[in-house]
């Protein structure tokens, strides 16, 4: 039925046709509903029926398991802080009305822009923001107000990726770029001491401890993994971020080798870290604390804006996973590294990769010298 | 060197449009991309940016004229030095007067003051106007481009102090009551980054304005 309506409207929306400016709204929606016509058959790059609209929703699918959970952690959080205990559903619905107007205000804004942009370039809209503006609500704190989360969301979408030629083209993640912004622009809001717990109270985050050097509160490991923990909604549980790894990778969008480099990097530069004494945490606390694990799976595996080549993947995700850790030990005044780690090494993603590249070159340049003397 | 020119009028159309193109098609930060760093430094708030939009142009605008006037007697070898003395001479001088008169104002420029010696604009002026040109026309392409400068600054710093601190030329503007339902002031906008973000912004828009600004390439 709603093809049928569909291709009634269609003609309207092509050329000559009477809505013919709102072309590439009619086409986002409709592809959106259906596999679009024209999914490459052949050719070098894509060999099957997944087009993008298709991996994006794969890591959507990715992101559910942290999402549920950290919808009723948000709950959770409310109700132990007020010393209370509530059932499931109410618990789980509470986090609800934190979370999901986050969700909405980051998707209108991030599509609202996204559209005006497509429509006025006559691009047309792609489903870039689909992850984007899912991640966006997960890696802020749930009582960020909705007005700084639209503000930043238009930043990230604009800065971020239209000026760059939009999605694609990106040199940032753009989940990353908003939470960036925010940090920035109202610091009081995102991390430190006076971060939101629950309505009734805040309180510091497992992080801000440990940068106080409190040995005597450093959390349990098991509670970090399971995510009873307050912080931001998608980062808090370490068994949901391996149930969407392990999607990602069964899928084929995420790369094992960024995520298994970057926590690679984390616990070398962790241990480094222990052992000279410069912060009471072990390796294992490193991995499990705040966002860095979230990072390593979700954004630092985005696949536009971290390394392309196999070597510069792990180039890339190594160093990131040693900057988050060194950020976090040697920065009092910016407890969680993770974003601007794998913001810092978005930025040298290419010259990784036209290192590698080059090597490659004059290795095989070398051997074909080699060859030449031979003969 | 020397250009054969005829005499104009005083304000004939050729000498306005000295005056107006730094204005707009051709601004010295937004399509020359000159005098950057004074652009981020100083546009924090509206008054210091003003000032030093003011003293950049009385700078750009006599050493033009000045070395105009001497530009037949300057041997080519050691020009930059001399008008290296021009403008660290005048420099001196206003610095000297914001310091008398502005001392506040001065305080928070700080060394920026002294720093319009090395602003690009200045000499970029002196070596491709003044040299060939004579001294009124050469007056009026200073204080050109001493506006156009300034007009970015001001713009800038405007929407720096009017976001970053919710005031104007340090009265409070936005409203209490918009503090009291959950506004907050945006601190990126303190943090010089932003005002490279909004140079890139007014750059983007001039350019999406007049086609004829991109580059082909």
């Amino acid at each position: 039925m709603l093809r049928k309506f569909l291709d009634r409207i269609k003609p309207q929306f092509e050329k000559g046709g009477k809505f013919a400016f709102l072309h590439s709204t009619f086409d986002a929606f409709e592809t959106f509903l259906y596999v679009p016509n024209t999914v490459t058959v052949k050719g070098a790059h894509v060999r099957d029926g997944l087009d993008m609209k298709r991996t994006m929703i794969m890591v959507v699918f990715a992101l559910m398991p942290c999402f549920l959970f950290g919808t009723y952690n948000v709950g959770l959080m409310h109700y132990s802080a007020l010393g209370e205990t509530a059932a499931f559903w109410p618990t789980f619905w509470f986090g609800c009305t934190k979370v999901l107007p986050m969700l909405i205000v980051s998707y209108v804004v991030g599509l609202g822009i996204e559209f005006i942009f497509a429509q006025y370039r006559g691009h047309d809209v792609n489903e870039g923001f689909l992850v984007s503006g899912f991640l966006i609500p997960l890696i802020c704190p749930p009582d960020v107000p909705l007005w700084m989360l639209a503000v930043a969301t238009a930043f990230a979408v604009v800065i971020g990726k239209e000026v760059f030629g939009g999605t694609g083209m990106n040199i940032w993640n753009p989940a990353l770029l908003a939470r960036a912004f925010l940090f920035f622009a109202y610091p009081a809001h995102m991390s430190g001491d006076e971060v939101w717990v629950a309505d009734a109270a805040s309180g510091p985050t497992a992080l801000a401890t440990v940068s106080q050097g409190q040995a005597a509160n450093l959390p349990d490991l098991g509670q970090l993994f399971f995510g009873f923990i307050p912080g931001a909604v998608g980062e808090t549980s370490k068994l949901c971020i391996l149930i969407g790894a392990v999607i990602l990778l069964w899928t084929g969008i995420g790369s094992l080798r960024v995520m298994l480099s970057v926590v690679l990097g984390g616990l070398t530069m962790g241990l480094v870290a222990h052992a000279a004494g410069a912060t009471v945490a072990t390796p294992w606390h490193q991995l499990l604390m705040g966002g860095f694990l979230f990072g390593a799976v979700f954004m630092a595996t985005d696949p536009v804006t971290s390394a392309q080549t196999n070597w510069g993947k792990v180039i890339y995700g190594f160093l990131i996973g040693v900057l988050a850790v060194l950020i976090r030990v040697f920065n009092p005044a910016y407890p969680e590294g993770m974003m601007l780690a794998i913001l810092f090494m978005n930025t040298f993603a290419p010259l990784i990769d036209y290192l590698v590249v080059n090597r490659n070159i004059k290795r095989r340049q070398r051997r074909l010298k080699l060859k030449e003397v031979k003969n | 060197m020397e250009q054969q020119q005829e005499r104009d009028a005083w304000f004939s159309a050729k000498n306005l449009k000295l005056i107006t193109t730094p204005l707009g098609g051709n601004n010295p930060i937004t399509v020359q991309v000159l005098g950057i760093c004074s652009a981020l430094a100083v546009t924090v708030q509206l008054q210091p940016a003003l000032v030093m939009a003011i003293s950049v142009t009385v700078v750009t605008a006599f050493a033009n004229l000045i070395i105009s006037l001497l530009r037949n007697t300057i041997p080519p070898r050691i020009r930059i030095i001399v008008q290296l003395t021009v403008i660290a001479a005048l420099v001196i001088l206003v610095d000297q007067v914001l310091k008398a008169f502005l001392y506040d104002v001065s305080k928070q420029l700080s060394v920026y003051v002294s720093l319009i010696i090395t602003n690009c604009i200045v000499m970029g002026r002196l070596e491709a106007f003044a040299m060939a040109n004579k001294p009124w026309p050469s007056f009026l392409d200073g204080v050109g481009n001493g506006v156009g400068y300034g007009l970015i600054l001001v713009l800038i710093a405007f929407f720096r102090e009017l976001f970053g601190s919710g005031t104007l030329f340090g009265y409070r503007v936005i409203p209490d009551g918009l503090y009291e339902a959950g506004y907050s002031n945006n601190g990126l906008f303190i943090l010089p980054p932003m005002a490279l973000i909004l140079v890139g912004v007014f750059i983007w828009i001039q350019r999406a304005r007049n086609k004829e600004l991109i580059e082909k390439n």
